[in-house]
């Protein structure tokens, strides 16, 4: 068990650059989510910890000891990959014992300790199975055994859930944060599922284009993103760009209410944050209500005990949409085509900077 | 494609075996055991003649040998131009080149040797001159040894083309995950990469001692049946050479036969235990 710390990493393939000046400090025990879009340069990360990479600049540290220098076999780190990375040719539990093997351990002490990870994972049944013969979860189970059984200081986990089906993967994600917490090993998980990540981490780290945009708790990340790129990538609902005047944000000529503009300078260029289970919805009936916003029922999107609606800003093309969450039977009176009273509490949508807007007015 | 069908493409070939082998086969053990007055065991008893045991020496020494040489030496040339940060150019290079020099034998491969390797040949005399006499020190391009240098010609790139995909289909992250528990290359390559590789070794190993134990004309291009290998005592029973039998031919043949026979009885076994894992056992 140790800290780890990423120090100003930067990276470059064929002269672009895939990390740039990247730091992250880990906790011991703590399970990290690297967090991103495809090819913002996660695996990259994960394996620059690893040492199949070296950083163009910046160290790696463990337990406050730089490990930049060090080949992969001497960082006493367990790593999972994506998938079929079991040796084809071993048991289960001869892939479990081939790090202690390797280590010239004594045979004994070797079975004796895959057969306890082999339990920890709740495949001791199978342990004489090749990999052919395993299912894809119980595959990655296994690669879980492997890496814990030389007690690595730090667990690497590159998106280990990604090849099996939805219901093995939520079960297998549950597991592995129950073993992380029971070893107590530091671990990197990467994904792109956000759902994956919001439920099994301590911190999640969000990143995008090779840098970390925020680092924090889920349910920070969750209720506070620091930028619109968090709150579009994280969960769902609505980013619209607009202006910050007092107590409201002047999204195309509507001012929408939100308290939290009033921290922006007025006449800021900032991106409000609203989630889909604070916009309420009401049937028009005369007067707009102080606050309300009129707005056009798109499409429903039936997610079981909640429906999901998309709004448009009347006169904007189209070009602003937010959601709200209905329960389902409520969900039925409001029909596409027809023109709704949409409301939220002023304190719930999130004013961010507009970290774009100088690039798009030139 | 539908069952029928399979069976009738399955079935063809089946017929082409049995009419071009099966049959021949059996013609050939029949007459090695026939004389003019019916069955004897004559001419399978003169395979222990001096000429026919010396033949039969030289054709396994030359086919083990040679395919030694082969999957050794190609097998190592494969794993160097497959290693991640070699260049791809190379990768087309060898493999290209590979398929010209694999199916380079018979009187083309033996006059290229002759006149690189030969008495007079080019590297022979380049190397006397820094004072290194090959023929002084005992190498002669037409005994044994050079019939395995020349063979080898065609035997590494051979080795070289069959064994390329098996190597490439070695995944990174094997070699990865053994680096990251601790793993030398070595013990990589001992505990996992060799023990995957094992059936396909073992399959190019016995498709290279065919080639070299049915090899003829590169042979005798070189040596004109000065060293007798059981295919070139074969052809001289046939063309009339030697006063022989033809059931004497026969009779060789069928010892050929016994012997490939035999070594993909050894290597099918050899094959069961080394790929236990698979899928397929
Ligand atoms: N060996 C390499 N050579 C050249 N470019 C590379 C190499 N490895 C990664 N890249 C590039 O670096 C960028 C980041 O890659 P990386 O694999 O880290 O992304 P990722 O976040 O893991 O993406 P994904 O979610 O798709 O796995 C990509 O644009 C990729 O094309
Ligand atoms: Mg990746």
């Amino acid at each position: 068990m140790a800290t780890v710390e990423v120090n100003r990493v930067s990276k470059s393939f064929a002269g672009r650059q895939v990390l740039a000046d990247l730091s992250l400090t880990m906790g011991e025990g703590e399970l990290v989510c690297l967090l991103g879009p495809s090819g913002c340069g996660k695996t990259t990360l994960l394996r620059i910890i690893a040492g199949f990479i070296p950083p163009e600049s910046g160290r790696v540290l463990v337990a406050g000891k730089d490990v930049t220098a060090l080949s992969p076999s001497a960082r006493r780190m367990g790593m999972v990959f994506q998938a079929y990375s079991l040796f084809p040719n071993m048991t289960a539990l001869d892939n479990v014992r081939f790090g202690p093997r390797v280590a010239g351990r004594p045979k004994s002490e070797q079975i004796a300790r895959a057969g306890q990870l082999l339990d920890l994972v709740g495949l001791s049944e199978h342990a004489d199975k090749y990999p052919h013969q395993l299912s894809g979860g119980q595959q990655q189970r296994v690669a879980l055994a492997r890496a814990l059984a030389v007690q690595p200081q730090v667990l690497l986990l590159d998106e280990p859930l990604s090849a099996l089906d939805a219901k093995v993967r939520v079960q297998l994600r549950e597991e592995i944060r129950r073993i992380q917490r029971e070893t107590g090993v530091t671990t990197v998980l990467v994904t792109h599922d956000q759902e994956e990540a919001l439920s099994i981490s301590d911190r999640v780290a969000v990143m995008n284009e090779g840098r970390l945009l925020q680092v924090a708790s889920p349910s920070t990340i969750y209720r506070e993103p620091s930028c619109g790129f968090v709150a579009r990538f994280i969960g769902s609902g609505a980013v619209l760009r607009g202006v910050a005047e007092g107590h409201s944000v002047r999204v195309a000529n509507l001012a929408l209410p939100a308290s939290a503009a009033a921290a922006h300078v007025h006449g800021a260029a900032v991106e409000m944050f609203i989630r889909p289970e604070n916009v309420r919805l009401q049937p028009m009936n005369g007067q707009l209500p102080p606050g309300a916003v009129g707005v056009e029922v798109r499409e429903r999107t039936f997610l079981g005990s909640l429906t999901r609606i998309r709004l448009t800003l009347p006169g904007t093309d189209d070009q602003f949409s937010l959601w709200a969450d209905l329960a389902s039977e409520q969900a039925e009176a409001f029909i596409p085509g027809s023109r709704v009273v949409a409301q939220w509490d002023e304190a719930a949508p999130r004013v961010m900077p507009d970290a774009d807007a100088g690039l798009r007015n030139g | 494609m539908k069952a029928p069908v399979a069976w009738l493409f399955i079935g063809a070939f089946l017929a082409v075996c049995a009419t071009f082998l099966v049959a021949p086969t059996a013609m050939l053990a029949i007459q090695a055991v026939t004389g003019e007055d019916g069955f004897t065991l004559a001419y399978i008893e003169t395979l222990g003649q001096y000429r026919y045991r010396v033949a039969f020496e030289h054709s396994l020494y030359l086919s083990l040998a040679s395919a030694t040489a082969g999957v050794v030496a190609g097998g190592l040339v494969a794993f160097a131009v497959l290693k991640p940060g070699a260049p791809a150019w190379l990768r087309s290079l060898v493999t290209s080149f590979s398929a010209v020099a694999a199916n380079f034998a018979g009187v083309p491969l033996a006059f290229a040797f002759i006149s690189t390797l030969g008495t007079l040949g080019l590297l022979t005399m380049l190397l006397k001159r820094i004072g290194l006499d090959l023929y002084d020190m005992g190498f002669s391009l037409f005994s044994i040894t050079g019939l395995t240098l020349t063979y080898s010609y065609f035997q590494i790139p051979l080795m070289v083309i069959i064994i390329t995909p098996a190597i490439a289909a070695l995944r990174p992250s094997w070699r990865e995950a053994a680096e990251i528990l601790g793993a030398t290359p070595g013990q990589y390559w001992r505990h996992v990469g060799l023990p995957v590789l094992a059936p396909s070794l073992i399959a190019a190993w016995i498709l290279l001692f065919g080639n070299a134990f049915s090899a003829y004309a590169t042979a005798y291009a070189l040596t004109s049946g000065n060293i007798g290998l059981v295919t070139t005592e074969i052809s001289a029973v046939l063309s009339g050479n030697v006063a022989a039998d033809p059931q004497i031919g026969a009779a060789l043949s069928v010892g050929m036969i016994v012997v490939m026979v035999t070594v993909l009885a050894i290597s099918t076994a050899m094959t069961r235990r080394a790929s236990r894992w698979t899928a397929r056992s």
